[in-house]
């Protein structure tokens, strides 16, 4: 399993190449095994069909992308960065699902002089007091998402609300960031287990306290189970039931009708109304047969940003590419991004509610932009 | 805490009991009589559920999907043990773990082959989708009554099996002495098929109960297998009436500890302790049991061995 997944995005070319032609070699790190490896495959098509529409060449030069397995363990996320920096000599870092495993790589590569792009992580220290130059985010800080549930639960007039996410530190991170937007009433704050499948006790438990509404943060499988035993269990009569990261394109092909009407946040939509955006959905649904969730999005908008650095600055020097993705202007599926002073992007969070599309697949549709180009509240603290 | 939370509470361990107790019957047997020791079980639960799933989308009905789904299971179980398994029992427990092991990963990848690593859909059959009073004002989910109904026929069908048949009588006496056993005639070699098969069904039978409730992907049997294991140590290996009250005691246990353990502690400690204790003792509090056991009753609860 430990083997390195190549996967040549060249193709010979027929005509005589320039004998002096550099190639870009990018090092993409996601999960591809174990019971998350549905996450990585959506990141993995995300970054195939962007580099299929830039003709397998990023910012004009020929390109290479390797993929590694993580297996969602930080030790295996080390060792695979180390050898991708030192034995396969990558140009860029990029992809990572975990915070723990971005964590883990952070410091190894953005020391090495290499940038590190994430596709989905985004931990407060990095974006805080452990920054570096040399890491981007082409996802969002951890805090932005449920910060954004918040506001809008505050502008909603919501009194009270009940708590509920996995006892992790993202589950403590969420709830967190959620709260310094929010003032009502905290009615309960439930930590469940990692990985918990039925969450029928904490339902009943819910019923009793009869909250006015709950917010979950339950990611991956958890979100599934969590939203099919809400509905089992009639809670909809009991309290109104808000997410984030619990409900996307991932989870809905197994929740199906059972998720319409559920509301999130997200800084991403399938329907976000731009040109980039509705082409990545067409091509996404066309080739692999379903919603891109917003995992895939990102990791297409990582290899956009890619292309932005290298046509930028015309090289793959680190330096030139850092400041070209620091001016910011980077064509993306979520409109043209800028950066903050801590390389996260300054973004908007929409309110997102699952809808049927004229086909009947179930999907989300924004309802709302509850921050309009958001910076997160760490970048106070990150001095380069 | 009210009486009717503590009544739903209870309902909702003896659910999470019974489903452990499938698990854990199978996988009792395999380990006490077989010696065999068998990490794979959690694969069962995942065919299980995957079968009747895919068949339940196919035919749109989800009794056909679980008819459908019980041969299919003890045939895969049937198989298992006639071309893998039956080849492990000479070797010793290392290496029988070591192949098991290699069994989940195996099975895990097959499935991720055959239906993709996305979870499967699967929802609650429309017949049993709606609601019970178990108490005026308490609704509880008809489908979760129907899983503690079944789980409760199949442990009274193995406890009159094992206890009234001739082949029961057998199945105990090799719990008690398997060599003894084999030294009066009793073909021991389809007596071990038959129970590993009948252990896979069990084990599938979980599977497709859980099918609707939880989401079916692959590796969903391994978190199973783990409170299984624990479900035995504590009623006594070998034992299916001890794996059936353990079972119990353990679904009790941690679903009550999960739900009421923070608002005890809250009595005690500040809120902010409490809530990051809560869950980290509740999730503990199975293995504080089984710690305890073992100190008073180094071979469980109702050890098979005399």
């Amino acid at each position: 399993m430990k083997k390195l997944m190549t996967i040549c995005a060249v193709t010979a070319a027929m005509t005589v190449a320039p004998a002096m032609a550099e190639t870009v070699k990018v090092g993409y790190m996601t999960t591809l095994s174990g019971g998350a490896g549905i996450i990585g495959k959506q990141m993995q098509n995300g970054v195939e069909l962007a580099m299929e529409h830039k003709g397998g060449k990023l910012g004009g030069m020929d390109a290479e992308i390797i993929y590694a397995d993580d297996q969602r363990k930080p030790d295996v996320a080390k060792q695979l960065a180390n050898r991708l920096l030192k034995s396969d000599r990558v140009d860029i870092m990029a992809g990572v699902i975990w915070s723990n495993l971005l964590m883990a790589i952070h410091k190894p590569v953005t020391r090495s002089g290499t940038l590190l792009i994430s596709s989905n992580a985004g931990p407060s220290p990095i974006a805080g007091d452990q920054c570096h130059e040399n890491f981007f985010s082409m996802s969002w800080q951890n805090d932005q998402t449920p910060g954004g549930m918040g506001q809008y639960m505050q502008d909603a007039g919501i009194k009270s609300v009940y708590l509920m996410a996995p006892n992790y530190q993202a589950g403590k991170d969420m709830l967190a960031g959620m709260k310094r937007y929010y003032k009502g009433d905290i009615a309960g704050e439930v930590y469940t287990k990692l990985g918990q499948s039925d969450f029928q006790a904490e339902l009943s438990a819910l019923r009793a306290a009869k909250p006015e509404t709950t917010m979950i943060f339950q990611p991956g499988g958890m979100g599934i189970n969590f939203v099919k035993q809400w509905k089992q269990a009639g809670m909809d009569k009991v309290s109104k039931l808000y997410t984030v990261f619990s409900v996307d394109g991932v989870s809905l092909p197994a929740l199906k009708d059972s998720a319409l009407g559920i509301l999130g946040t997200q800084t991403w939509s399938p329907d976000l109304d731009n040109a980039i955006n509705k082409k990545f959905v067409a091509d996404y649904k066309a080739k692999y047969g379903g919603y891109p969730s917003f995992y895939a999005a990102q990791a297409y908008d990582t290899i956009l940003a890619i292309d932005h650095a290298i046509a930028k600055s015309g090289s793959k020097e680190t330096a030139k590419m850092r400041a070209a993705l620091a001016a910011g202007n980077i064509p993306t599926t979520r409109g043209v991004l800028n950066m903050n002073t801590n390389h996260f992007p300054i973004q908007n969070v929409y309110l997102r509610e699952v809808v049927k599309d004229a086909d009947g697949v179930v999907t989300t549709k924004i309802i709302n932009t509850v921050f309009k180009d958001h910076g997160d509240a760490y970048a106070v603290n990150c001095k380069f | 805490m009210t009486l009717t939370l503590i009544l739903e509470q209870t309902f909702n361990g003896l659910q999470a009991g019974v489903t452990l107790f499938l698990v854990a019957a199978g996988l009792t047997l395999i380990l006490g009589i077989m010696d065999f020791v068998f990490l794979a079980h959690g694969a069962q639960v995942m065919i299980g559920a995957y079968a009747a799933a895919a068949i339940t989308q196919a035919t749109g009905n989800f009794f056909i999907g679980l008819g459908l789904a019980i041969p299919i299971t003890f045939a895969s179980g049937y198989l298992l043990e006639l071309l893998i398994i039956r080849h492990l029992y000479r070797r010793d427990h290392m290496e029988q773990v070591l192949a098991t092991f290699g069994l989940i990963l195996f099975f895990n990848e097959a499935i991720r082959v055959g239906f993709g690593p996305a979870a499967l859909y699967s929802d609650l059959p429309p017949a049993l989708s709606g609601f019970v009073e178990i108490l005026p004002d308490t609704p509880y989910p008809a489908y979760r009554l129907g899983v503690i109904a079944v789980g409760l026929m199949c442990a009274l069908a193995i406890h009159l099996f094992v206890s009234k048949t001739r082949i029961g009588a057998m199945v105990r006496a090799g719990a008690n002495n398997p060599e003894m056993t084999a030294a009066l005639g009793i073909n021991i070699k389809i007596l071990f098929r038959l129970i590993f098969a009948t252990g896979a069904c069990l084990a599938g039978v979980a599977g497709m109960m859980l099918g609707p409730l939880t989401s079916v992907q692959p590796g969903m049997g391994e978190p199973l297998l783990i409170l299984s294991l624990v479900v035995i140590i504590i009623g006594g290996i070998g034992s299916v009436r001890g794996a059936f009250i353990a079972a119990i005691i353990v679904g009790l246990v941690d679903t009550l500890g999960r739900v009421f353990l923070p608002s005890i502690l809250r009595l005690f400690f500040e809120q902010a302790t409490a809530d990051g204790a809560g869950p980290a003792l509740a999730s503990m509090l199975v293995y504080i049991l089984m710690a305890v056991v073992l100190i008073f009753r180094p071979t469980g609860l109702f050890p098979a061995k005399g």
